[in-house]
């Protein structure tokens, strides 16, 4: 089938791989107990595994910066095409870390909310709820850490069905039509890839990613593979034109599960993205198909802020607002070009980009969570009705702001380093009309945050109607996810190192004239 | 790769090809729900077949057809299933609600989603 090849592979798996199957089972485990040990303890339960996925997570980022290289580790001893792998590089190790921070976080600000209440009538609430939480977070590691294609198909839909459910906890029929909406766009996008796999196994013989690079020839089975795989994946990720479920279900989840879904959950199958074309496709196969994908996220920044600036809602604004910034990732694909002295990842605009990624995890997680605080305060979260709201609750506006600064690209922030280094990149690249693109963007954010914090911080007219006090604790998670946004903005302008460990370099595959074949 | 000789496996490709279109057609185009979860499983069983053109082709070392393929099928379809599992439940859930809808006072008890599929029964509260 195919011709022996320097295999990527090392021949056990290394030091510290156990930790990747930790990072996937560790949650499972979670979920068993929380099933056996019935819904008293199901918070604890939870909230336990979850730190002790951070420790792994951290774990894990430290192997890999002690070793300076991938930790793989081969399932059952067999190395691929016959068996699969699990790898973790710089790139998958930044984002099980951002999982796990986020993720954290969102189970300290929904404990007590979905806690065990023995006067409920529905008890089922909390376990679904925790269930579904641990559920995304060792799925999102499955994707991270998988190497092989079909494995990665499993883990994208395992994301898929433990998101829909989260839209529709609340159990209402318009949540349930959002749910629908967002499983039927999940559920074509996930045959375009299974598509797209066949394809490619039947062209290559593995699907193995590391060894798919070594062997993917420029050819029209790759390019159908490819594409149908990528639309597939844009459908989960909702770039323009195929958001069209993104608002309705990510604003109508409760607050907790929306800082999931827009911060991480459609970050899930954009990571897939980049690997299949920074990863499998040939560099010099990608020119058409990257502007492509630039023009479809500069259209989705353009057209999501404008649609945020008209929203009467706030749950809705940040929800088209997540549509807007998915965008800015795709500027990726043309300015992050690798050349034969520089590979991609260790481009100003890769680094950019993942720092884009991170950044807006970290303030969209915040601003969600400040949404649900100011539905909990007034009762409801329509715009024109919250002036003077952040004088009640100053914190849940401090973290909304601080969030929404990141967004604009003020410094400092992650927002503003990431379009910063974006724009040098594109400026860099003689691709000037992206830089156009975000700048434009960063003014239309600039427009929606202002919109919502201007009445919110000015003196009101009448009282503001209060309908119930904010958890402190809770404001405060808001508010260091948003401080999270701003602090990752002082990583340095430049490549950062972490992102190309474990990508190629240390393989001996950069050699001068090129990669080898 | 077989040549360009019509077999069996070239004519099973095409079904699944043909599957596969019919499928997205309806799953794009049609508005109502069951009938796009329908055609998410005709797209489904086109691409499945595909994989098994794809073992077929791959038949070596005294095998029919490469394992591999048929393996992967087997997981495509428990995850398809699963899938249409969720689906149809969300879709009988949406019109039990929307019945309650009809009435005053709001379907403010539906319970929410579980992962038992089972439909809310007994809430002694209410």
């Amino acid at each position: 089938m195919t011709t022996p090849l320097a295999l990527p592979f090392p021949a056990d798996t290394t030091p510290g791989g156990f930790l990747l199957v930790l990072a996937i089972l560790v949650p499972i485990i979670g979920i068993l107990l929380i099933w056996t040990l019935g819904s008293r303890r199901t918070e604890l339960v939870a909230l336990t595994t979850l730190a002790i996925g951070a420790a792994i997570a951290l774990a894990i980022l430290t192997e890999l910066t002690g070793t300076g290289s991938a930790v793989i580790y081969l399932v059952g001893g067999w190395r691929p095409p016959l068996g699969l792998a699990l790898r973790a590089d710089g790139l998958s190790v930044v984002l099980i870390v951002l999982t796990a921070i986020v993720i954290g976080a969102v189970g300290i600000f929904a404990k007590g909310q979905f806690g065990y209440d023995p006067d409920a009538p529905e008890k089922r609430a909390p376990t679904v709820f925790w269930t579904l939480l641990l559920g995304i977070s060792g799925a999102l590691n499955l994707i991270f850490l998988g190497d092989d294609l079909f494995n990665l198909f499993v883990a994208i839909e395992l994301v898929t069905f433990t998101a829909v459910p989260l839209v529709c906890l609340d159990g209402k029929a318009e949540t349930m039509r959002a749910a629908l909406r967002y499983l039927l766009f999940a559920l074509l996008g996930s045959v375009m890839y299974l598509l797209g796999v066949a394809l490619i196994y039947s062209g290559y013989g593995t699907l193995d990613i590391a060894l798919l690079k070594s062997v993917a020839r420029v050819e029209p089975l790759l390019f159908i593979a490819i594409a149908l795989m990528t639309v597939g994946l844009l459908a989960k990720t909702a770039l323009f034109p195929l958001h069209i479920w993104l608002p309705a279900a990510h604003a109508g989840a409760p607050a907790a599960a929306s800082a999931v879904l827009s911060a991480l959950v459609v970050k899930g199958s954009f990571f897939i993205i980049l690997r299949l074309w920074f990863d499998i496709l040939p560099a010099e196969a990608t020119g058409l198909g990257a502007q492509m994908l630039a023009g479809l996220g500069a259209l989705a920044i353009l057209f999501g802020s404008v649609i945020a600036i008209c929203q009467a809602r706030l749950k809705l604004l940040i929800a088209y607002s997540t549509v807007a910034q998915i965008g800015y990732l795709f500027l990726m694909f043309p300015l992050a070009t690798g050349s034969e002295a520089t590979p991609a990842f260790a481009s100003i605009a890769w680094t950019g980009g993942i720092l884009q990624l991170a950044s807006h995890a970290f303030a969209k997680a915040a601003m969600f969570l400040a949404a649900g605080l100011v539905y909990d305060a007034f009762g409801h979260d329509r715009i024109s009705g919250l002036a003077g709201a952040g004088r009640v609750i100053p914190i849940t506006f401090i973290a909304f702001g601080l969030g929404g600064m990141s967004l604009m690209g003020l410094p400092p922030s992650g927002g503003f380093s990431a379009k910063w280094l974006m724009l040098n990149a594109s400026v860099g690249e003689g691709q000037w009309w992206w830089a156009a693109v975000i700048l434009c963007g960063g003014l239309l954010a600039a427009g929606y945050v202002f919109r919502v914090l201007v009445p919110a911080m000015a003196r009101p007219l009448a009282r503001i109607k209060v309908k119930g006090p904010v958890s402190r604790r809770r404001e405060l998670v808001a508010l260091a996810l948003a401080i999270m946004a701003l602090l990752i903005g002082f990583v340095p302008l430049e490549p950062a190192p972490l992102l190309g460990i474990g990508r190629g370099a240390e393989a001996g595959l950069l050699v001068p004239g090129g990669l080898a074949p | 790769m077989t040549g360009a000789t019509f077999d069996t496996a070239t004519l099973y490709g095409l079904c699944g090809a043909a599957l596969v279109g019919i499928g997205l057609f309806g799953l794009v185009l049609d508005p109502k729900p069951i009938r796009k979860i329908l055609a998410f499983n005709l797209v489904g069983a086109g691409v499945f077949l595909v994989f098994g053109v794809i073992a077929r082709r791959g038949a070596a070392a005294g095998f029919g057809g490469d394992p591999v393929p048929q393996a992967l099928v087997i997981t495509g379809i428990v995850v398809a299933f699963s899938a249409t599992a969720l689906a149809v439940t969300l879709v009988q859930r949406l019109s039990s609600a929307a019945t309650d809808a009809g009435q005053p006072g709001q379907a403010a008890s539906v319970p929410p989603k579980g992962e038992t599929g089972t439909p809310g029964q007994g809430d002694a509260a209410s």
